[in-house]
């Protein structure tokens, strides 16, 4: 095993993974392009999105990309951390509400 | 900050850049050449379509020096071009296929002989174009210039990489944005940006950094927004501009690592409608000197117009140049990449 798990330079090979399953590789791929083209929401929109989600991901390939894809699309350093924010707000905001899980376990349990 | 010239830097020799985006590393070297894939999509050899657009570089002296640079122009740039060879210009451009008169520098309003130059090329009622860099006007020396150039109907193209102070001032130099935004309102006040004044004042976008240029079209309309509401300003166009990886861009390039990434990016957004309409095939670049180039770019890599053409403003010989081929090598790709780029802005 290589000593790093990650390595930018294999984000180029993302496409290699059709060399195992041809098939089901190509779905997908076709399926990523349309989702990232134009429709009811901006490729520009969906490209702040896709930020902020591979921050909640915490996948490196994606931040990597999205970031200059973010940049390419004119977006302000502004505006994209606001979007990593917003990644950050649910993600501490689902364990927050578990919170409440708790509380009424404590409920029950307590006298 | 002194330029790279001053500093006696290796990349302000043309041949150093052209070896480093040719052969810095095996994945640049791996590259398709540029020539070849023009000639892929029968755009080799690259002929022009016809001279239209006389750019001409008055000198390479600026009141900035700006990290992206391409000419490494600067207050320590002593290139000026003479009263001689603007005389030598007004000559060879004093005819009806000559549509625009592009002035560019370094900062062309500190030529000596703007203002006179302005005033002939007036009179001979060719659009003129003035790429100012905005803050040269917040000087005293230079106050006057707004109410002179809207006299004599010149479009202003300036420079404003983003719609905020960070990026830009990143780019050109702390206080440039708050500047720019002065001198803006300033050109707004004589009549600049107001579609029915006829005096058309244009921004110029460019990345801060190792990226392509966003759309056109949207970033305007964010940019008009953001002007408008942030500081009332009002302006007519925006052209994206993507770097081109020579001189002061290209030490960038070098020093964050970013030069083989960089020279891929632009090699695989290789749009052959952008290469049908780069910007040499109907402009003539004119150095401080003299000296004709196809480009802006090919000028400060001193690579001169070339296969039996005239080298010099005096001698001009318009169907010779016409006919001429223009000199390509890996830095044109950075006109080629997306939706192209020019000093007009995209171009597919």
């Amino acid at each position: 095993m290589d000593k790093t798990y990650y390595n930018p330079d294999d984000l180029k090979k993302f496409g290699n993974v059709g060399d195992f399953q041809k098939e089901l590789a190509d779905k997908f791929f076709d399926y990523y392009g349309a989702v990232f083209s134009d429709s009811a929401l901006t490729a520009k929109e969906k490209s702040l999105i896709a930020l902020a989600v591979a921050h909640a991901v915490q996948c490196p390939y994606c931040i990597d990309a999205y970031t200059q894809e973010s940049l390419e699309k004119g977006f302000s350093e502004e505006q994209m951390m606001e979007a990593v924010h917003v990644a950050t707000a649910i993600r501490g905001g689902a364990s927050l509400v578990h919170g409440v899980q708790m509380m009424n376990k404590v409920d029950k349990l307590s006298m | 900050m002194k330029s790279l010239f001053a500093q006696r830097h290796n990349l302000s020799d043309p041949g150093v850049q052209l070896d480093l985006i040719n052969n810095h590393s095996e994945k640049v070297r791996s590259l398709d050449k540029f020539e070849a894939k023009m000639d892929e999509i029968g755009l080799f050899p690259l002929k022009p379509t016809g001279i239209e657009i006389f750019q001409i570089n008055v000198g390479y002296m600026c009141n900035m020096t700006c990290k992206h640079c391409h000419v490494d122009a600067g207050p320590d740039r002593q290139e000026i071009m003479s009263r001689e060879t603007l005389e030598q210009c007004l000559v060879a451009l004093d005819r009806p296929s000559v549509t625009t008169v592009d002035l560019t520098g370094g900062a062309p309003e500190m030529n000596p002989h703007f203002r006179w130059f302005v005033g002939e090329v007036a009179k001979l009622d060719k659009q003129i174009i003035v790429r100012s860099n905005l803050t040269i006007l917040d000087t005293r020396r230079f106050e006057d210039l707004p109410a002179f150039m809207a006299d004599h109907g010149v479009e202003i193209t300036c420079s404003l990489p983003f719609y905020s102070k960070r990026r830009t001032d990143a780019q050109r130099g702390e206080g440039t944005y708050d500047k720019s935004m002065k001198v803006l309102k300033i050109l707004n006040g004589v009549g600049y940006g107001n579609e029915e004044s006829g005096l058309r004042l244009n921004l110029v976008y460019n990345p801060v950094g190792a990226f392509l240029p966003p759309d056109q079209e949207s970033l305007k309309q964010e940019y008009k927004k953001r002007l408008w509401e942030d500081h009332q300003v009002i302006f007519n166009d925006l052209y994206t501009i993507t770097n081109l990886p020579i001189s002061r861009y290209l030490n960038f390039l070098v020093m964050s690592g970013n030069l083989d990434e960089y020279m891929e990016k632009l090699v695989t957004s290789f749009n052959p409608s952008a290469a049908m309409g780069v910007m040499c095939r109907n402009t003539i670049s004119i150095g401080w000197d003299g000296s004709l180039y196809d480009c802006d770019f090919n000028q400060m890599l001193k690579l001169k117009t070339a296969h039996g053409a005239p080298k010099h403003i005096r001698d001009w010989n318009l169907d010779s140049l016409n006919q001429r081929e223009i000199v390509l090598n890996q830095h044109c790709y950075g006109c080629t990449a997306g939706a192209g780029s020019s000093c007009g802005g995209a171009v597919a």
